[in-house]
């Protein structure tokens, strides 16, 4: 007997009563991707042979990495006892980045399977999705993913999530994706266990936006699911946190390709397109009407995302200026997170200060740029808002160092997360160091298992933007895990440290530290920029000072000898040759004053290589 | 010369000219030099275009040299002059290596006497040889000064026996003298090579190398900072941590002793690395080689220099000699330089001398660039004030950032 369905519910003509509609929590490389991939192609969605590795995942980056940066939607039939069910699978991205994102899909299900690697037990970003789901009052299915690993520990792991989540370890699932073993039974347990949606087929039309991408050739397509009444094409709807109304272009399903239908109906997922080019149009989370006949009231949990670091991004090449404006134009249309304005540098010239969600946002916007759009990048330290009120009672808001203010301040107040971290407990103590120093308070720790240990801490977020993730990773082995989310925020004793070759500012360099940290900052940056500027024909000195009190101090000696004694048998060819070279170099060095820095310099000086350093010991 | 050659454009097989090379050639000096690619052994700093005894056969040996030299010497002749540049005396001719004198003085003597007969040789014209002092004897000395050499240039390079051994030098210190002695007597000039900065050479026997180089009262001194060149025995110890590295620093505080040593034994400066004892006393040959003059090299590998036109020979003695056996010009390639790629050369090249180079020779970025040389104490503020570019000592030890900064970028 085949596992397909012989007959696909119809979209628009679909009883809630036979929708499933489910997403998959899991930790990045838990098999996520594959076991999606494993559930299309048993439910017939895609052929055999058009499968590619990853099916789901449709940017390169995405592939490349493993990761998900923007979910997915996609309709499944599958048949169970005669009947024939349709099922929405909703990707979820897998990042703390994107937690919001995360929690609209979430909020577009009945039901979410949670994902573990049967060699690696839950992991941090996992558990804190795994309480979202709990939150929005999830039915969950538990499952371990890669049973046919030689490592696999089923019974351990298993045990961990049922005290997570209740329940009997004896009714977690085991699956390969890989092998596709299991695969079925779970289809066929998403259908038994998970609620049918429930939704008013007769009032007005409330469908939710958990997902919105842009298309190059068909403009923004949108995301939903349908909680009340009906949507159809050519139909003018709203989107009620902004009113901006538009036409119903196209209205269809994903099975995976793009299927328009008549309509979508209560409990159905699927798409939209309006023409409209800009992602910000159609937010995550907003609610869609029909402006004939709209809601009274818009469905709850909609958030504006709001960018949390902040990082200047300039071109190698100032003449690439134009290029990075137009790509940065071009990411913009699809990610409604990604927030930018000009801005000058005297060091580096004309860039962007960019907003993102966090690090991981920050690296993937970064990648794009350099790899889509050919680009040369320098981005400087992440930096986190700051809220400074000066004694005037003015309040400034400083996301990038310089623009920090001169005057007398009152306060300064600084974003907090809470952060969760989840560890073999041999590495309690390392992690609390970590913490500790990090100026994290903590807030609690729990024993997940025998072994595993869930530690709490309320951090500056300033502390963990840079490099506090590789440097868990590597005083954990590799096993430590981390979550964070927004808390709120304190007052600080921050300072502003500035560096300053020969007596001239480099805006590019200067951080808004601690007053505690700024004195290490000041030693760490001036003897890095010793090692990396080259010598001068006069004496360079490199200073750190806090307003007009210098903290530390380095000089580069100056150069004595740059002349080649000889020249070769009258061999005038190459030393004109070596003079071209050289005077190609100078092209590629940017002046501070009279100091010429090469841009590498730059580079390195805003890479940490603290954490390369301590993992390589 | 360096065993690498440059990139350029390729050479015709006749070797002739094109006619930018004939423009102005009545206000230059002509010059020849002779490369004689053979060493007795091969030094560990060097990667000078020169074979050891056993490295070569057949055709390219030691015994035939000096024939195929002296055939691209006849070559030479017939393709300036059917590149229609004028006969010009020789001016200058200068013997280097390699070691020149491990040919038998008569070898040197044919191919001198070859580039005479083809171009006749101007009266008080300088002919130099290199010598390694192990190579020459009374005898051989005499035989070059009747041939018509008048200078020869000793590669002394240290007194310090540690520092003659890391630099894989066979000649003990002693003969120095003798060797100098030997060729006053057969009344030729000498002038003695120094190396300074040698892996493990301190700051005094760097000294004693001057003290001991000045009590021979040479002519003439030319005191070179070791190179480490890629590819090199030298460059290799380095890299495995056997010797130390190069310091940038250490050679400025010799190159400074040297100048104060040189000078206050009554030599000047005349090029960056080189003093002599009267202004007469300086290498004319080297001069030409800074002043743009022409020259022709002969050998394997050797540089040439015609009106702007620069061409190099093939590299190994035995192509060499099988190209000019096929009566086809040496030359790998050339190039043609253009009127802005010879200014640059110029100021370069007359940066480097005492002499120093007209300031309306610079661009106007580089004119402007004047005054803060001065400031920084790089440039002679008189010599400027009457229009010439004069290095001071700390300018001569920073010359090639001098010259990036008077050029356009």
């Amino acid at each position: 007997m085949s596992p397909m369905a012989r007959t696909a519910p119809v979209p628009a003509a679909t009883d809630p009563a036979i929708i499933r509609n489910f997403c998959i929590i899991a930790h990045i490389d838990h098999g996520k991707s594959t076991l999606a991939d494993r559930m299309l192609q048993f439910t017939g969605v895609v052929q055999s042979r058009d499968m590619k590795a990853q099916y789901l995942d449709r940017m390169d980056i995405e592939r490349e990495r493993g990761i998900t940066i923007k979910s997915q939607a996609v309709r499944m039939p599958w048949e169970l006892e005669g009947t024939s069910y349709a099922l929405n699978m909703i990707d979820t991205p897998g990042h703390v980045d994107f937690t919001y994102e995360v929690s609209r899909s979430l909020a577009a299900c009945e039901g979410a399977i949670l994902l573990v690697d049967a060699a690696q037990g839950i992991e941090a970003q996992t558990l804190a999705n795994l309480y979202l789901a709990m939150e929005n009052n999830l039915t969950i299915i538990p499952v371990l993913n890669k049973i046919d690993l030689p490592a696999a520990q089923p019974e351990k792991y298993a045990a961990e999530l049922a005290s997570l989540i209740g329940g009997d370890p004896e009714d977690v699932l085991r699956v390969s994706g890989k092998t596709g073993m299991g695969v079925e039974a779970l289809l066929d347990k998403i259908v038994r266990d998970l609620p049918a949606p429930e939704g008013n087929a007769n009032a007005p039309a409330r469908a939710m936006i958990f997902d919105s991408v842009y298309d190059t050739y068909r403009g923004v397509v949108t995301y939903v699911r349908v909680v009340d009444g009906m949507l159809h094409p050519r139909e003018r709807i709203q989107m009620m946190s902004t009113r901006a109304t538009h036409e119903l272009l196209e209205i269809g399903v994903s099975s995976p390709e793009p299927t328009p239908s008549k309509g979508l109906g209560v409990g159905e997922v699927g798409y939209l397109i309006t023409g409209v080019k800009d992602v910000r149009l159609s937010k995550v989370g907003d609610t869609v009407t029909n402006l004939a006949k709209p809601a009274a009231d818009s469905l709850p949990g909609y958030a504006d995302a709001k960018p949390m670091v902040f990082s200047g991004l300039y071109p190698l090449d100032g003449t690439d200026y134009p290029v990075l404006r137009d790509a940065l134009e071009k990411l913009m249309l699809n990610d409604a997170a990604l927030v930018y304005e000009p801005e000058t540098s005297a060091a580096l010239g004309f860039g962007f200060r960019v907003g993102f969600l966090g690090l991981l946002h920050l690296e993937i916007t970064r990648e794009r740029l350099e790899r889509e759009y050919n680009l040369d990048l320098i981005s400087t330290a992440p930096n986190v808002e700051y809220e400074v009120t000066l004694e005037d009672k003015k309040v400034v808001h400083v996301t990038n160092p310089s623009e920090y203010p001169s005057g007398k301040i009152s306060e300064v107040r600084e974003p907090m997360v809470s952060a969760t971290i989840l560890a073999p407990n041999e590495f309690v103590g390392a992690i609390m160091e970590l913490c500790q120093s990090r100026r994290g308070v903590m807030g609690g720790m729990d024993y997940l298992s025998e072994d595993r240990v869930e530690i709490r801490y309320r951090l500056p977020l300033a502390e963990i933007v840079f490099d506090f993730f590789d440097i868990l990773k590597s005083k954990t082995r590799g096993y430590g895990s981390l979550d964070w989310k927004a808390d709120g925020e304190q007052v600080a004793d921050l300072v502003k440290v500035d560096i300053m070759l020969q007596g001239e500012q480099v805006d590019a360099f200067s951080a808004i530290t601690h007053r505690d940290k700024a004195y290490s900052y000041g030693v760490m940056m001036t003897t890095k920029l010793r090692e990396l500027i080259p010598r001068q024909q006069f004496e360079v000195p490199i200073q750190a000072a806090i307003g007009s009190r210098i903290i530390a101090r380095e000089s580069i000696r100056a150069i004595r000898k740059d002349v080649l004694a000889k020249c070769y048998g009258g061999d005038i060819s190459r030393k004109r040759k070596l003079l071209e070279k050289q005077k190609e170099g100078k092209k590629r060095m940017k002046m501070v004053g009279r100091v010429e820095v090469p841009q590498e310099a730059f580079i390195a000086a805003l890479t940490t290589d603290e954490s390369k350093d301590k993992a390589k010991k | 010369m360096p065993s690498t050659l440059p990139l350029g454009d390729p050479a015709p097989s006749d070797g002739l000219l094109p006619a930018q090379a004939v423009d102005g050639s009545t206000d230059r000096a002509f010059g020849l030099y002779v490369h004689i690619p053979f060493c007795a052994v091969r030094c560990g700093y060097c990667d000078f275009n020169t074979y050891t005894a056993t490295e070569l056969g057949g055709g390219a040996s030691q015994d035939a040299y000096a024939g195929t030299a002296a055939s691209e010497v006849s070559m030479a002749a017939r393709v300036l002059a059917e590149s229609g540049l004028p006969a010009r005396k020789l001016s200058t001719v200068f013997f280097g290596g390699g070691t020149p004198t491990l040919l038998p003085a008569d070898d040197l003597a044919l191919i001198l006497r070859r580039a005479i007969e083809q171009w006749g040789i101007e009266d008080g014209a300088e002919v130099t040889t290199e010598a390694n002092p192990d190579s020459v004897t009374p005898e051989s000395l005499a035989i070059l000064k009747d041939a018509g050499f008048t200078r020869v240039s000793f590669g002394m390079q240290s007194a310090v026996p540690h520092v003659l051994k890391v630099l894989d030098r066979t000649h003990t210190p002693s003969r120095v003298p003798q060797v100098v002695q030997w060729a006053r007597d057969a009344g030729l000039a000498v002038s003695l090579d120094l190396i300074y900065g040698t892996p493990g050479e301190s700051l005094a026997d760097w000294r004693c190398s001057l003290e001991t180089a000045l009590s021979y009262e040479p002519d003439h001194i030319s005191a070179y900072a070791l190179i480490v060149e890629d590819g090199t025995k030298l460059a290799a110890q380095i890299r495995r941590g056997e010797v130390p590295g190069i310091d940038d620093d250490d050679h400025a505080d010799k190159y400074e002793l040297a100048d104060q040593m040189i000078t206050e034994a009554g030599l000047g400066w005349y090029e960056v690395s080189n003093w002599a004892r009267t202004p007469e006393q300086a290498c004319r040959h080297n001069l030409a080689y800074w002043r743009g003059d022409d020259w022709w090299g002969i050998g394997p590998g050797a540089h040439s220099h015609v009106g702007g036109v620069r061409w190099w020979n093939v590299k190994h003695p035995t192509a060499y000699a099988g190209r000019l056996a096929q009566g086809l010009s040496p030359a790998a390639g050339r190039e043609t330089l253009d009127p802005e790629t010879r200014n640059v050369e110029r100021v370069m090249l007359e940066a480097r001398l005492q002499s120093g180079l007209e300031v309306s020779a610079l661009g106007a970025e580089g004119r402007h660039q004047v005054a803060s040389l001065i400031a920084d104490g790089l440039v002679e503020p008189h010599a400027a004030f009457r229009g010439r570019l004069v290095l001071t000592l700390k300018g001569r030890l920073l010359a090639d950032a001098v010259v990036r900064r008077v050029l356009p970028a």
